[in-house]
């Protein structure tokens, strides 16, 4: 670590594994409450255990990518940052209104929530992902505020590279289309249609240059490769990635009442979005291949190269599969989305801060890599975590053409309930996977405290 | 990647494209929107005021937590865009929605997924109907393929 002020990542990595353990628990609880219906029945209702599950992975994701902005930007503009307090206090903000919201999810029911949170001066709850009340809402972008001119600031004062750039660009745009949730209206479909401003130019968006930016900036460190070239390659993968996914958003606008048009645009373009992440596998695997030094570790270097993996199948592979208006059609509102997200999430944004947390904690603790027996448990969280996330993403799509089929293909329709009972199956086999997910996330967490030998010196 | 294409240029690329296509997306935008109110049934949310609040009971129950709605949400229960036809059209699928909605058992169903009992009363049960009737209206491309959602 090469600036004190670095040291501001540590508490936003922390909390960030917080929350990623208690996204993972009320995960394992929505799983079983999809095979035994009446599980934690009235106190946890599925939706309530939904809400705390993705929302936690949000705030987690953006805890993940504040930390390591904090961590590398220091770095990148050689200059310590703007301001170290403030970085602190906006955390301590950003979890207690974290902490408060999950209280109130669970505490009391969501339209109490609603009503003692003053939802009807300016309603935006309610809707997926959205769910935070509006003052929530509110303290997110204060939040968000803050931390952009802390290292905007920062950035503009010191050296200006690449990283810091397309960063900066991909935090500005995230924050910029977080607004469109202040937006409401009545007309459901205008609803639906900007909603998906927030989601999709998030996801398949503006969040696609933090990754490339994360990315590149542990790969320079672990494999030593000229900055040139790593510049070189995230500008093409963010190149490729908004001009597909920016116009990609069309894919979901085929069957919320907007125009028939969007089947073709949305289609083309969003086909075209694997590319981008495909371009990412070929980075990460290239730089760690022509690197010209070894780096002591090795857990760091193999984050790096399972995101470029995992988000090519998840992000890549998996939304093609169901991309196109025709199959679109029959697979639109099923398992398949779900499968399709769980690894997307994973691959793509779990990995990432995972490889910035795994490069960046060791050298916060005063060391290069941690010792050898830690980072073998560390790589054993890795594939665990890993290996049971491809197998929850295979059994959720395997439920999900059997729903496709009983449900919507089939001469005799079957109704929504029966058809969830027929593949139960898979929902079992999901959950075990769920359990085995679990496990790797217990061994990944326990790397952090295994001693041993240290390996190498900072 | 060869020598000849420069870190500049990628990054000019990378100006100049992004530039094109959040232009080319707007346009879209402003064409979708210029089609849309031939397919939002705007004319029903004008007419009827408890649309509205029945949107406003969808999401102050987070409904969207459980169900999906023109196909996105959650997939613990059964889609709604089309719930009202499934459950006979009309005044008839209105009222058996009310019906489904103020029968659930408080305490659920043993071993099976149940929907809360949100205790709504009769005006909330018409507005949300009606919201449900709305979103049935929609015109969405001939969504669901089939009437089980």
């Amino acid at each position: 670590m090469q600036y004190q002020s670095q040291a501001v990542a540590k508490p936003y990595f922390i909390a960030a594994l917080g929350l990623f353990v208690a996204q993972v628990l009320f995960g394992l609880i929505m799983g079983l409450q999809y095979v035994v219906g009446d599980f934690l029945f009235p106190h946890i209702p599925f939706n309530v255990a939904r809400m705390v599950h993705t929302n936690a992975l949000i705030v987690w994701l953006l805890m993940g990518f504040m930390g390591a902005t904090y961590y590398l930007v220091p770095e990148e503009s050689e200059r310590e940052l703007h301001s170290p307090k403030l970085a602190l206090a906006l955390f301590w903000i950003f979890l207690v209104a974290a902490a408060l919201t999950v209280v109130g999810y669970l505490a009391v029911p969501y339209a109490t929530l609603a009503q003692i949170t003053g939802n009807d001066l300016l309603p935006t709850m309610g809707r997926e992902f959205l769910e935070q009340p509006t003052i929530t809402k509110i303290g997110i972008v204060v939040v968000a505020l803050g931390f952009l001119y802390n290292i905007t600031l920062t950035v503009l004062k010191g050296r200006k590279t690449a990283i810091s750039s397309v960063l900066l660009i991909g935090l500005w745009g995230l924050a910029l289309f977080f607004l469109f949730s202040f937006y409401n209206p009545h007309n459901l479909v205008k609803d639906k249609f900007y909603w998906w401003f927030v989601v999709h130019l998030w996801v398949e968006g503006v969040w696609e240059l933090i990754l490339a930016a994360i990315l590149g900036f542990v790969l320079i460190r672990i494999t030593g490769v000229d900055r040139e070239v790593i510049d070189k390659w995230i500008y093409v993968i963010i190149t490729l990635a908004l001009v597909t996914g920016i116009i990609g958003t069309g894919h979901h606008f085929y069957w919320i009442g907007t125009p028939e048009f969007w089947q073709l645009w949305g289609g083309v373009f969003s086909a075209l979005e694997p590319i981008p992440f495909f371009a990412m596998t070929l980075f990460a695997f290239n730089m760690v291949n022509r690197r010209r030094r070894e780096h002591p570790n090795r857990a760091a270097t193999l984050w790096a190269l399972g995101t470029g993996v995992m988000a090519f199948l998840g992000a890549g592979v998996w939304g093609f599969l169901h991309t196109l208006a025709p199959v679109n059609y029959y697979t639109h509102g099923t398992q398949i989305t779900a499968a399709h997200g769980h690894m997307a999430f994973y691959g793509a944004y779990v990995m990432v801060v995972l490889t910035i947390i795994s490069y960046a904690m060791p050298q916060m603790r005063g060391r290069a890599a941690n010792s050898n027996a830690s980072l073998v448990v560390e790589m054993w969280g890795f594939w665990l975590m890993t290996v049971a996330m491809v197998f929850i993403t295979l059994f959720l799509t395997g439920a999900g053409i059997l729903q496709v089929w009983l449900q919507r293909v089939s001469a005799t329709p079957s109704p929504f309930m029966v058809v969830q009972e027929q593949v139960a199956l898979f929902y079992w086999m999901r959950e075990w996977s769920g359990v085995v997910f679990l496990l790797g996330l217990i061994a990944y967490l326990a790397s952090f405290f295994v001693k041993g030998r240290e390996n190498a010196v900072a | 990647m060869s020598t000849s294409f420069s870190t500049s240029s990628a990054r000019n690329v990378f100006y100049g494209g992004t530039a094109f296509f959040v232009l080319l997306f707007a346009a879209l935008v402003f064409q979708s929107e210029s089609e849309t109110p031939k397919r939002d049934r705007r004319e029903m949310l004008a007419a009827n005021p408890q649309i509205a609040a029945g949107k406003r009971i969808w999401e102050d129950n987070n409904c969207i937590g459980c169900h999906s709605l023109l196909g996105e949400g959650a997939y613990f229960a059964p889609e709604l865009g089309n719930v009202v036809d499934r459950f006979g059209g009309g005044e008839e699928g209105k009222a058996a929605v009310k019906a489904f909605i103020q029968s659930r058992p408080p305490e659920g169903i043993s071993d099976r997924r149940s929907m809360p009992q949100f205790n709504l009363g009769e005006r909330q049960l018409n507005e949300i109907a009606d919201f449900l009737e709305y979103a049935s209206k929609i015109d969405t491309a001939k969504w669901p393929p089939s009437i089980q959602g």
